[in-house]
């Protein structure tokens, strides 16, 4: 009897760990970021591209209805594919778009500007990456829409889709 | 007896400067110390400390910064978190969804204590 007991229950502890295991081939083990929502963006100083002058980021956010920021760089492949999509925003809509220039050289920024458009109204560098990781950002490219209270509305990681674009367009109408 | 006073010398001497040495990279020390401890979000499976991801560089340096300001090591971890959701540190919180993986170590322990306590004491 007490035998009985003791197989029965080895054998109840693997079908446990079994079905465990089972279940969790199916869960997907890659990590995905949480959405950030209702998060104010951090304040931060920054220098313009072309014009070498000083900017906080508060002031260029908060006297616009919506801004949205575009963490670029002229070496990110993605970033180029999705530069035409801003140039159309920035077109057709009256969105305050403002483009942080993630460790990059003056001159390759530049030279991509000149050749692909300038979407944005003010160009502001992040040499070293550290503006970018103090906004929560992963990498390059990256967008964060913003309300006139420095309130994150929302944050697109990777580059911008079509479907992406017709949400900002929908929010900011 | 001259040959040991002057190995135990030369062992001091080079236990007093490596700890010279130390104090010297104690801010660089401070920061592998903080980014063994976070996970490198982009990079799966590394530590910030191991990778060489621009995300890791940046995040060294901001933790540098950071140090440099006066600011402790729970007071960066708390940053990060905010930032970046709980998942980038290592160490997770004690909450309702893990509950059952802090406990469960513990319930079989006490199990495990019961039966050995009953076959000895018991018998």
């Amino acid at each position: 009897m007490k035998k009985n007991i003791f197989y029965l229950s080895i054998l109840l502890f693997f079908t446990f760990i079994f079905t465990i295991f089972y279940l969790g081939l199916d869960k997907p083990n890659f990590y995905k970021p949480k959405e950030v929502k209702n998060k104010n963006l951090e304040e931060f100083i920054s220098t313009e591209l072309f014009s070498n002058k000083q900017f906080n980021s508060k002031d260029i956010i908060e006297n616009n209805n919506f801004t949205l920021i575009n963490i670029w760089s002229s070496w990110c492949v993605p970033c180029r594919s999705e530069h035409g999509k801003l140039m159309n925003l920035s077109k057709k809509t009256d969105l305050n778009i403002v483009g942080l220039n993630y460790k990059d050289k003056k001159n390759n920024a530049i030279k991509f500007l000149d050749e692909m458009g300038n979407p944005f109204s003010k160009n502001l560098i992040d040499p070293n990456g550290i503006i970018s990781i103090s906004l929560g950002a992963y990498g390059v490219p990256e967008s964060f829409l913003l309300n006139n209270k420095s309130r994150i509305i929302k944050k697109f990681i990777g580059p911008l889709t079509s479907d992406n674009i017709s949400e900002i367009i929908k929010i900011i109408q | 007896m001259m040959r040991i006073i002057k190995y135990i010398l030369l062992i001091s001497f080079f236990i007093i400067s490596f700890q010279k040495l130390s104090i010297a990279n104690n801010i660089s020390s401070e920061v592998d110390k903080i980014s063994k401890n976070l996970r490198c979000l982009i990079c799966q499976g590394q530590s910030v400390y191991d990778s060489q991801s621009d995300f890791a560089i940046s995040m060294k340096l901001l933790i540098k910064n950071k140090i440099e300001n006066g600011e402790s090591e729970d007071q960066i971890y708390d940053y990060l978190k905010n930032q970046y959701g709980e998942w980038i540190v290592y160490d997770p919180e004690f909450n309702k969804k893990n509950l059952m993986l802090w406990i469960f170590p513990l319930i079989l322990f006490i199990s495990g204590g019961l039966l050995i306590y009953r076959k000895v004491f018991i018998n």
